[in-house]
């Protein structure tokens, strides 16, 4: 009796707050997780329409939907949208769910800035999805913003520079709450090295974000500039160097890319291990992969620029630089096979997942390489076997690993398994509907289709209906995704407090559901 | 006003939904036979047509390999180790968890293997950038939306731009079969003729914004950028025409700004180039729009009657006009105006001639008076003024152009 007095007494102004209230002043790390992952979700699908129109419009040779200046504008929002809408949302609001859980810490370290870093979204995309509506349509001229296609946007332009300034201020707030919390909140006896990988790349990506978010930031206001108040940083007639922005946005760009993949590997380093009942091979090996990885991500970016006619020296470097990280990268996958290798496996949705991210991240990596070979890419370069190639790494690489994720700690946030059948349905779907979506685009690209082009020569029709037909598949099977989060959530079996046989970690000694402050006293490492 | 262009088999709309339906189909049945039915339809690289192209095929072909090979080592383990380390086989799971030697193997084996990719590469790289003693060099220009041809040493200079058949089909519910259409928008009214066996050293540049010229049967591309000069080199050794098209994001039309190249032997590029510097003397047959040659030098001041110059304007109008106004005048308001009811269109003749003769500075309205022919503007601006109901009944001849320039 009089321990549960104590306790209520201690919590008496910790509880959640009722209503809207609680999500727009909400400093929790758990709410503000949900917060980013329900954005996420919700810009998951605006992106997939976007991307279903270019799809129904790719599907047969001729102009059946709409018009080429929208089309543009659909590639070009589909990106933004996907890139800083969803991916980078959704492991944000990964991170907040689960660093605390996973490093002992009772919240994040900076929960105000957690809230504004949260909230900014909303109006970032709220701006920028107003475009559409706007005299000129919405931003036409690629996510890549290259001037001076870029600077002949219509009333889009300043919300565009704008709502990526915004992005950009939200990504580096929740860098450094990443950053602060865990070099400070990590439980008595964690040294860095102790660590899960899940918070270590985090750690990684963040400094990442920290370093190119600027430079993004920089590179835009210049165009806002050279747009608005007469500069000419970009502009030949006026002495610039049009290329020149593109070296800053891929210096950006390129850590960028692994922004979106390091959390993934963080991610798949978890679940492998929890499914194999067999500790991580190489831990070690894996974080200082991680670190090479994120330091030769600076030093690659012209590898996006092959054909901008640099100096011979130039390419020679960035196409060795380029071929390194596949190093680091192909340890980090023989790491984990070696995992798997003589484990004990089950193969429940999270580890289908994680599995199928294993296979088709390494596809995307083949391409990769095959993209870094200069003279090889001087035909790849701008054709779909570039769109191919990206798409590999995000999707079934980024996108699988967010929903291994979800998958994997969905009964430790509700408290509920979500149903295996349906889950596994919808893994099946997804895999198989992406693979018929980017496999065939692969051949288009080397058969000599370019990239951004809303129509082609009917010699490509083929695989491009194909292709469409994959496009519609994976679309309608999230619809499932959606249904099973959903479902979970309101109820279903109760989970067990470690809910998978192998966990290992933090995270699984606290309740299911996971109470509202998760370590309130830390608990202590051995 | 119609005048037999838009005559392309049309399909209704039932004949475009079942076509649909067929499609999808046989969507899952062909993925089954993909492997067997695919290879008809481009599966992979094309060694293209010269040395270069021939060495990046290779060169595709060998990290290809080595990537299949990685491939069935790692996926052939994971594989595997699916299938024999399951808990339902009732194993019981090893304890290993790291090996330090093991990690220096797999961190030295693909270093190895980079190195001794990155030699042939690194010596393809160094012949593809290698652009000395070129044997002609051709300037080329990239526009929104269209390719100049500027033959350096020949004083030889045109325009390419979609061809008409394509340009009519590609329009938004233009209910015209692309593939009616032949080589459906990999077709230009004018192509660039190179000598085969020749070294030829292309310089890009462009006017406007970036767009990459790129023929994947020459070895590549290289990106068009205002305010600098770029080089790439070619030795075609098959005489044929090979196609390609922008590879730059270039705006609204960049999916339709193709580039044909005609590689013929010696002699015949030789009596082509005789054809299109003589043909100055002979523009009273303007057959195809975007004459080869820089017109304003010849005065062709022939009075033609309004049905010869309707015709010939709709065609030029097609090529050059339609991408912002549209082939029904209605442009896209607020960036093209409409040229249906125009002001200018129905208002003084003079200051019409002029914003096609001298462009608006500051709008993407260019000059069209170094690209078109007295004639040609002749021709387009009749249309103008008596297409889509602009019906003031002006008819404008060359000569009302002529004193304007
Ligand atoms: C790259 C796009 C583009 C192309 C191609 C183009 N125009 Fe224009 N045109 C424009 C724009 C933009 C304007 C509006 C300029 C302004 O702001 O006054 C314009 C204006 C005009 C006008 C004046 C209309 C008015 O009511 O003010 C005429 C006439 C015209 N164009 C004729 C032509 C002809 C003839 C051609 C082909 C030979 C052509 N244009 C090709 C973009 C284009
Ligand atoms: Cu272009």
């Amino acid at each position: 009796m009089s321990t549960e007095t104590l306790t209520h007494d201690e919590h008496h102004d910790h509880g959640p707050e009722s209503g809207l209230k609680r999500w727009l002043f909400t400093t929790n790390h758990k709410d503000i997780g949900t917060l980013y992952l329900l954005f996420s979700l919700l810009m998951f699908f605006v992106g997939g329409a976007m991307a279903m129109v270019i799809r129904a419009e790719l599907f047969q040779p001729g102009l059946q939907f709409v018009d080429p200046a929208f089309y543009n504008q659909m590639t070009t929002m589909h990106a933004l949208i996907m890139i800083f809408g969803a991916v980078m949302p959704a492991f944000v609001g990964l991170a907040n769910w689960m660093l605390p859980m996973m490093v002992g810490a009772p919240d994040m370290a900076l929960p105000r800035m957690n809230n504004w870093s949260f909230w900014i979204l909303p109006f970032a995309f709220t701006l920028l999805l107003s475009t559409l509506f706007m005299p000129g349509g919405a931003p036409a001229g690629g996510w890549t913003m290259y001037p001076p296609l870029v600077l002949q946007l219509g009333d889009a332009f300043p919300f565009l520079i704008f709502s990526v300034h915004l992005m950009g201020a939200s990504s580096i707030m929740g860098a450094i709450n990443i950053i602060v919390t865990i070099m400070n909140m990590r439980a008595p006896g964690m040294s860095l090295l102790k660590m899960p990988l899940f918070p270590w790349t985090w750690l990684i990506t963040a400094y990442l974000l920290i370093a190119v978010m600027p430079v993004l930031a920089g590179a835009v206001t210049m165009l806002l500039t050279d747009q608005f108040f007469g500069t000419s940083f970009f502009t030949a007639s006026g002495g610039g160097d049009p290329v020149m922005f593109q070296h800053i946005f891929w210096f950006f760009g390129h850590p960028e890319v692994y922004i979106m993949i390091l959390p993934a590997f963080g991610i798949i380093s978890e679940v492998i291990p929890t499914f194999a009942r067999k500790k991580l091979f190489g831990y070690e090996a894996m974080v200082y992969a991680t670190a090479s990885i994120a330091f030769l991500s600076f030093i690659v970016w012209a590898h996006h620029m092959f054909t901008v006619g640099m100096p011979l020296s130039g390419q020679l470097f960035f196409m060795i630089s380029t071929m390194l990280i596949a190093v680091p990268t192909g340890v980090k996958v023989f790491n984990w096979v070696a995992t798997m290798w003589r484990g004990a496996m089950t193969f429940e949705t999270p580890m289908l997942f994680a599995l199928a991210f294993l296979f088709l991240f390494t596809i995307g990596g083949f391409s990769g390489l095959m993209l870094a070979i200069v003279p090889a890419d001087l035909q790849y370069h701008d054709s779909y076997f570039v769109v191919a190639h990206f798409h590999y790494v995000l999707v079934p690489g980024a996108i699988f690993s967010i929903m291994c994720a979800v998958y994997y700690w969905l009964p430790k946030w509700t408290g509920h398994m979500y149903n295996e059948t349906l889950g596994k349905w919808h893994f099946w779907l997804s895999t198989i509907f992406v693979n018929v979506t980017f496999f065939p685009q692969h051949f288009l690209g080397l058969a000599g289709m370019p990239r951004r082009i809303p129509d082609y020569s009917t010699q490509f029709a083929d695989f491009n209906w194909i292709s469409s037909v994959g496009a519609f598949g994976f679309g309608l099977s999230q619809l499932l995704f959606v249904y099973i989060i959903f479902s979970c959530i309101r109820g279903g079996q109760k989970a067990t407090d470690r809910v998978w046989e192998g966990s290992h970690g933090l995270e699984w000694t606290l309740p299911s559901p996971a109470p509202y402050h998760s370590f309130e006293t830390a608990p202590e490492i051995r | 006003m119609t005048t037999g262009l838009t005559s392309a088999p049309k399909r209704t709309f039932v004949a475009r939904l079942a076509d649909w339906f067929r499609r999808s189909a046989g969507a899952l049945a062909l993925l089954c036979l993909s492997s067997v039915a695919a290879a008809e339809w481009g599966l992979n690289m094309t060694p293209g047509v010269t040395d270069v192209s021939v060495e990046v095929y290779k060169l595709h072909m060998l990290i290809f390999y080595i990537c299949v090979a990685i491939a069935v080592v790692v996926f052939g383990a994971m594989i595997y180790s699916i299938f024999q380390h399951r808990k339902s086989k009732g194993v019981t799971p090893a304890t290993f968890e790291g090996s330090t030697k093991v990690e220096i193997v797999w961190t030295s084996i693909p270093f190895i293997i980079l190195i001794a990719m990155a030699i042939p590469s690194a010596r393809a790289l160094i012949q593809i950038e290698d652009t000395r003693a070129p044997d002609m060099t051709v300037k080329v220009t990239g526009y929104q939306w269209m390719w100049q041809y500027e033959y350096l040493d020949e004083g030889l200079n045109f325009y390419s731009n979609l061809a008409i058949d394509s340009n009519l089909a590609r329009q938004l519910g233009s209910e015209i079969d692309p593939e009616s259409v032949e080589n459906y928008l990999l077709e230009v009214d004018k192509p660039l003729v190179v000598p085969v066996g020749k070294k030829v050293r292309i310089l890009l540049t462009s006017n406007d914004v970036i767009h990459a010229w790129w023929v994947p049967a020459l070895g590549g591309k290289k990106d068009a950028i205002p305010g600098f000069i770029n080089e790439m080199w070619f030795k075609v050794n098959t005489p044929g025409i090979y196609r390609g098209q922008c590879a730059e994001l270039c705006g609204k039309d960049h999916g339709f700004m193709p580039i044909v190249v005609t590689a013929m032997a010696d002699a015949d590029y030789q009596q082509w180039l005789d054809e299109q510097t003589g043909r100055t003397a002979d523009l009273a047959e303007p057959a195809d729009t975007g004459s080869a040659v820089t017109q304003t030098a010849v005065v062709d001041d022939r009075e033609r009657s309004m049905d010869e110059l309707m015709a010939a304007g709709e065609k030029s109008y097609i090529t050059h006009c339609s991408a912002c106004h549209m082939v029904n005048g209605a442009g896209m308001p607020p960036t093209f105006p409409a040229l249906a009811g125009s002001a200018v269109a129905t208002g003084d003749i003079a200051a019409h001639i002029d914003i096609i003769l001298n462009g608006k500075a500051g709008t993407t309205m260019m000059a069209f008076g170094a690209q078109l022919s007295d004639f040609e503007i002749a021709a387009v601006t009749t249309y103008e003024r008596n297409a889509w109901g602009n019906a003031t009944g002006d008819v404008v001849q060359a000569s009302d152009v002529r004193a304007q320039r």
